[in-house]
């Protein structure tokens, strides 16, 4: 149970300049979900953060080995719940590969769009909840707005808001919405104007800017140490995106740049998240306007069987490098699943770049690294 | 059912005015106007441990606006707060802290649980180890909203619902007995 | 480099080591006692491989295995090391002064297998709860109440 002399610990640990230890505790209003962080602080000064986890832990790994080749695509939809339909594209790459099912083209187009405008989605909330974080409250109802066009898209052609189920090994699971294309392009022209709304509100706001600049910072091999990826690696100049080192779908035949900032500070996170934003813009443009006509799933057989052996794939979701790693012993189900989530090595960076800096400081680091507990505690 | 008269046949604001020359005299019982204050200005607390807890914040924001209803200020402590909305899974190891949250809470206090997890485990209901099944196994819940996640139109619905039960005026068991027979 | 050259080292570094090509990356076998020095040596050797991606274990009901995946982010070659270990008493070298994402990868591994990690500077429980009982992950788990057998 729950103990009550957990908050402080004993006097005897009292050292002589009076550290104190408190617990930002499992429920927080910083809206990142069930995160136990136990902070040791003399006066404001940081001096160990310590990441309690398990609050949200499902079990999900266990459960994965009782279900079938098809089923466990639904799971991971709930892990990383703001970039489902990447999660999903790499589950199903991985069945894909494991039993070469032939993907036509369209559903190819297709799911790189869905998965550009899941990370737009991403992203926007990110920068609303982060600026929330930090005292403005206006960001949120901006990006709110941006997102809820987006998941109008979705819900025509998926179905459903959040937790969309339309990635399938071979393809989609339906044909697209006949107003999808009109809409997406709804959507581009409406974020185009508004880009410059949310650098006037915080980009080039003073108070954020030096409550964001030279706070937290990584070096980059500390970043390949760690294990970082995604936005908080390239943010100190390590180049890990793998849409361009190991293209998958059509990711090879379309042109996009790999956003890098050298400072590792919060600023330079938050400004590759937002530059990646514009990029992926970019390539949904391109995209739109070619989705080949045809099939939209390929040929699969009912009962889908990887063969003997293991299996990895990796995607670039929005908050970094997500791995699916199975051991088949040939039957339906995987004898053993593992997910690298980009979260859980993210997580460990942040006692390294807290140590020393103010506990206010706390706020800016942890809202530019991201963090979605479930996906941390899978 | 004698119940949803009760509800359809309510009046916008509870008592009759009678017109007198220099104004008007409002008479009322006092159980119908405080419960009518409560119902329009519920304050929840802000506990999302996962999915659901985005389809909260999209109600929260400006276009599905739940502060319309009065659940315009979310409080961070639990001291502050009447309403709990559980979005997202109960683990083992958060059991504890939920139920602590709740004894913090001051009365009167009310519970919605949101979404599949929190009504009775969800889409983790097999073969985990670790997955409270259903949160009313913690604390006593009020509404239930299904879906997974729900959409934000349904979580504007249960708040309604909710502010109706309190119209009413009966307690828990009352209401169990009205539906029984 | 080629397969036939990673091979050739790395028999140089650990003589009893197996090959294995039949999956997409070169997969290599050495016992746990060798696991150490291979490991630093492809850190600071030649290779250079700077960045540990993924780390885990697999419970095959006769043995667990150690599964480690290496890549470098100058030549972004990856591959795979394994290392056998027997279920009665699992203990493995750490390699967490090599690559500092281990720390808390492996003290995942630790609570869901219970597999012992000398030298690791702190290893307790990260996910589970303090007073859970038994290695929820490998297969001789038994949970009447939650688990349907297969």
């Amino acid at each position: 149970m729950y103990n009550q002399t957990e908050i402080i610990k004993d006097t005897s640990e009292l050292g002589a300049d009076g550290e104190l230890v408190i617990n930002m505790g499992p429920q927080h209003p910083a809206t990142h979900g069930v995160l136990h962080l136990v902070v040791t602080l003399n006066g404001e000064t940081i001096k160990k953060i310590e990441p309690h986890l398990g609050y949200i832990h499902r079990s999900i790994e266990k459960m994965c080995e009782s279900l079938t080749y098809r089923q466990f695509i639904y799971v991971t939809s709930r892990m990383d719940y703001l970039s489902s339909h990447i999660n999903n594209l790499g589950c199903a790459l991985l069945v894909e590969k494991g039993m070469q099912i032939e993907v036509p083209d369209r559903a190819k187009y297709v799911r790189v769009i869905l998965s550009e405008l899941t990370r737009i989605a991403s992203h926007e909330l990110w920068l609303g909840a982060m600026a929330m974080d930090l005292g403005a409250f206006t960001p949120f109802f901006y990006a709110f707005r941006e997102r809820e066009m987006i998941t109008d898209i979705m819900e025509d052609t998926c179905g459903a808001r959040l937790t969309m189920n339309y990635i399938v090994p071979g393809g989609l699971m339906y044909d697209l919405h006949p107003d999808f294309q009109k809409k997406v392009k709804a959507f581009i022209t409406q974020f185009k104007s508004k880009v410059t709304e949310y650098e006037d509100l915080v980009t080039n706001n003073v108070i954020f800017q030096s409550r964001t600049k030279g706070v937290g910072i990584l070096s980059a091999e500390d970043a390949i140490s760690y294990g970082c990826t995604g936005p908080v690696a390239r943010a100190s100049g390590v180049s890990c995106d793998i849409r361009k080192i190991y293209p998958y779908e059509v990711y090879d035949k379309v042109q996009f740049d790999e956003v890098l900032e050298t400072a590792g500070d919060s600023f330079a996170r938050y400004m590759v998240r937002v530059k990646e934003m514009n990029q992926s813009i970019r390539i949904i443009e391109q995209l739109i306007d070619n989705i080949p006509e045809g099939d939209f799933v390929g040929k699969t057989k009912n009962v889908l069987k990887l063969p003997k052996g293991e299996f990895y794939t990796r995607v670039e979701t929005a908050r970094g490098e997500f791995g699916v790693y199975v051991v088949s012993e040939g039957g339906t189900t995987p004898h053993r699943i593992k997910f690298r989530s980009p979260g859980f090595s993210n997580l460990s960076v942040l006692n390294h770049i807290s140590v020393g800096s103010k506990i206010g400081d706390l706020m800016a680091s942890m809202g530019t690294l991201d963090l979605v507990i479930p996906d941390i505690d899978r | 059912m004698e119940l949803k008269e009760k509800i359809a046949g309510n009046e916008p604001f509870p008592g009759i005015v009678h017109d007198t020359p220099g104004g008007g005299i409002v008479v009322s019982t006092f159980d119908s106007i405080i419960n009518w204050a409560r119902s329009n200005s519920l304050w929840p607390l802000s506990f999302a441990t996962s999915c659901c807890g985005i389809e909260m914040m999209s109600t929260a924001s400006a276009k599905y606006d739940f502060s319309r209803f009065g659940f315009e200020v979310a409080r961070a402590s639990p001291r502050q707060a009447d309403v709990i909305i559980i979005a997202g899974t109960i683990v083992n190891k958060m059991a504890p802290v939920l139920k602590r949250l709740y004894d913090q809470m001051a009365d009167p206090k009310y519970v919605i649980a949101m979404g599949a997890c929190a009504i009775s485990g969800g889409p983790f209901f097999y073969n985990t180890y670790s997955v409270v099944k259903g949160a009313d196994h913690i604390i006593p819940v009020d509404v239930y909203i299904p879906g997974c996640p729900p959409r934000p139109e349904a979580l504007l619905h249960s708040l309604i619902s909710l502010q109706e039960k309190i119209k009413l005026g009966m307690t828990r068991e009352q209401i169990r007995g009205e539906f029984k027979g | 480099m080629t397969n036939e050259e990673i091979k050739e080292y790395i028999t140089t570094l650990a003589p009893a080591a197996t090959f294995d090509e039949t999956g997409e990356w070169l997969n290599i076998m050495v016992t746990a006692e060798e696991l150490k020095p291979l490991m630093l040596a492809l850190r600071n050797g030649k290779m250079q491989m700077n960045y540990l991606f993924c780390l885990t274990c697999v419970d095959f009901k006769t043995h667990l295995t150690m599964v480690y995946h290496l890549s470098a982010t100058s030549h972004r070659q990856s591959i795979v090391i394994k290392a056998n270990l027997n279920l009665e008493q699992p203990v493995i070298e750490t390699v967490c002064d090599i690559w500092r994402t281990a720390e808390f990868l492996e003290r995942e591994v630790f609570e869901m297998f219970g597999v012992h990690f000398t030298n690791h500077p702190d290893l307790r429980k990260l996910i589970l709860e303090d007073d859970f009982k038994g290695y929820p992950l490998r297969k001789d788990f038994e949970d009447p109440i939650n688990m349907i057998k297969l």
